[in-house]
């Protein structure tokens, strides 16, 4: 099979090329290298590593429907309005993708906490959300919301609006163009986002045992849980941590780039 | 279903106003940037313009104060590129209209069915249209946009991105199924008007340079652009008895046409550059009419060449290009009998 040839690469750039390969990953064969195989088993269905494993599961796709829910309207209003504060409310939204996490969970015990903006409003009707699964959720959505946004954006983008402008000449109304020739055109976009949004759920940490805290059975996700371990039993948190390294692989599977593996 | 238009846009610094008979076809001709698309957009209710109306059928679409969305304009739009929906096949394209207008699956399909038979591509029903050819594609969008049941069609260079293999048949194709639909169809293919067009409508920078219909205009143009368009040489000026004064002066003799142009009124003589002939000098003899002009560009056309001058083209041979050496930039004297000159007004 013959290859296009490009323009020959400077032959130096292959060192650090290689070197950022390396260190990346490096410290996850390394990880592996630390396991107690034997034990593996025994450790990853531990009553307290099934608990975590099915929250997190758990919150994770019920945060990934939050974001689907609420980023599939926003990406479509960033990538197809022309008003001018636009600009800005994308600014706005994406700021979760620079904040610290941990800074992120203190902004939502702002604002759902007990003593908080909505919080205690919230709660003289019953509803209490910090330190709960809820909360997990909420923390989970808050941080992996942008990533959703960002990909369907950039999709709606390259799509174009040339097919949805054909649509309506044929008839069909707003939300007709949207249901069957908008969204499907940005499937692929859209998927990739959804598996995105999803991992980055299934690893939130910061804003989670900020705004959540870290009670077993109900806001102790995975991360968490491993966090908690590392210093009691070092070999449970690295066989858990393999579990994550494991699906992390699966979501980098699902979303390869085109031509990739 | 009759339109009414009046079109003004501001910053493009159109101003175009045309009508359409029910059941015609329409050409919007005119140069590049002239403002056709943009009063396509206009009628289909993609654009708002500044000022003006959109009266379709007695129903006012745009106006004042009034604005009808695309989808509730019954304004089927097909553009130089198909634009099949990629994820949808063949038949479910054609659906599409009526299925987005309330019709049951069965009876949209039925009549997708009905319409790519109408446009000889029953065969086509089940592809994907990536695996349509260019001619192919644009026959399902034709269907597609028919059986929308628009109350008028806009057709913006329908043909200009196929291979010119495939466009003779299209254009045979569009000229059976567009008889008795109104229809506004913007083209630069002198074809498209003469074999689709009950009339056009010349646009030259924003504004309507002459209209009527299309044999007349091709064959008596009034403009620049619709005598190029037809491949006519035109020389405007102010009539008299026996020819037209160009404003620098130049005096064309011809033929006055029925009825004559008054003395001192602004006129057109108008010639095939077929009936041009080049010299290197200007010739005596007075039944001749002699043009300096300074040669722009040559393009072969069939065994002559044409020969342009800004305006003015003259169809010589190749034999007579390599004698007077003929190239971008050379001065030389086109010369046309008086015989061969049609003037009438303007």
């Amino acid at each position: 099979m013959s290859r296009a040839r490009h323009v020959g690469l400077p032959r130096w750039v292959f060192a650090p090329a290689l070197l950022a390969a390396a260190f990346v990953v490096l410290p996850v064969v390394a990880m592996t290298t630390r396991i107690d195989w034997a034990a593996l088993p025994t450790l990853v269905t531990s009553e307290g590593a099934r608990s975590a494993l099915l929250l997190s599961l758990r919150t994770s796709s019920a945060s990934t429907v939050l974001c689907l829910l609420l980023g599939v309207p926003l990406a479509t209003v960033l990538a197809r309005s022309e008003a001018r504060w636009i600009g800005l409310l994308r600014a706005l939204v994406l700021l979760p993708l620079v904040l610290p996490p941990v800074v992120g969970g203190i902004a939502l015990l702002a604002a759902f906490g007990r003593q908080g903006l909505l919080g205690g409003h919230l709660e003289t009707f019953g509803l209490r959300i910090a330190f709960t699964s809820v909360a997990v959720v909420l923390a989970q959505t808050f941080v992996s919301l942008p990533f959703l946004v960002v990909s369907l954006e950039g999709a709606l983008r390259t799509a174009g609006e040339r097919y949805d402008v054909v649509a309506a000449s044929l008839g069909a109304r707003p939300t007709t163009v949207l249901r069957r020739v908008t969204l499907p055109l940005v499937l692929p976009g859209l998927a990739s986002g959804t598996v995105l949004a999803f991992a980055r759920s299934l690893g939130e940490f910061g804003a989670t045992i900020t705004f959540a805290g870290s009670l077993e059975g109900t806001t102790r996700t995975l991360p968490l849980l491993i966090y908690n371990l590392r210093v009691t039993d070092a070999d449970a948190a690295v066989a858990l941590s393999l579990v994550l390294v494991a699906v992390a692989v699966v979501v980098i599977a699902l979303v390869r780039p085109r031509g990739a593996l | 279903m009759s339109v009414q238009a009046r079109v003004v846009v501001e910053d493009r610094g159109i101003d175009v106003s045309f009508d359409v008979a029910d059941g015609e076809t329409v050409a919007l001709l005119g140069p590049n940037g002239a403002g056709k698309s943009t009063t396509l957009a206009v009628l289909g209710g993609l654009l708002r313009p500044d000022a003006g109306q959109v009266v379709l059928d007695g129903q006012e679409l745009t106006g004042p104060g009034r604005w009808v969305a695309p989808h509730a304009r019954r304004t089927a739009l097909l553009a130089q590129d198909p634009l099949l929906f990629p994820h949808l096949s063949a038949l479910e394209n054609v659906a599409f209209g009526p299925r987005s207008t309330g019709t049951g699956r069965r009876t949209a399909r039925a009549a997708a069915r009905h319409w790519l038979a109408e446009v000889d591509a029953a065969e086509l029903a089940g592809r994907r249209p990536a695996r349509l050819s260019g001619g192919q594609a644009q026959r399902v969008a034709i269907a597609r946009a028919l059986a929308a049941e628009p109350r008028l069609l806009l057709l913006d260079e329908p043909m200009a991105a196929l291979d010119v293999a495939v466009a003779p048949a299209l254009r045979t194709l569009l000229r059976r199924v567009l008889t008795g639909r109104t229809t506004v169809i913007v083209t630069h293919h002198v074809l498209d008007a003469l074999l689709l067009a009950d009339r056009v409508v010349v646009i030259e920078g924003g504004r309507v340079a002459e209209q009527g219909p299309t044999a007349e205009v091709l064959s008596r143009p009034r403009s620049a652009f619709a005598a190029r368009f037809a491949g006519l040489d035109l020389v405007a000026g102010t009539a008299t008895p026996d020819g037209v004064r160009r404003p620098d002066g130049l005096l064309l003799h011809g033929t006055l046409g029925d009825p004559a142009p008054r003395p001192g009124a602004d006129a057109v003589a108008v010639f095939r550059p077929s009936a041009v002939a080049a010299h290197k000098e200007p010739p005596g003899g007075s039944p001749r009419n002699a043009l300096p002009v300074t040669v722009t560009e040559l393009e072969p056309l069939g065994d002559l060449v044409r020969v342009r001058a800004g305006e003015l083209s003259a169809d010589v041979t190749v034999a007579s290009v390599a004698e007077l050496g003929l190239a971008p930039g050379v001065a030389v004297t086109f010369v046309v009998k008086a015989t061969e000159v049609d003037v009438y007004a303007r």
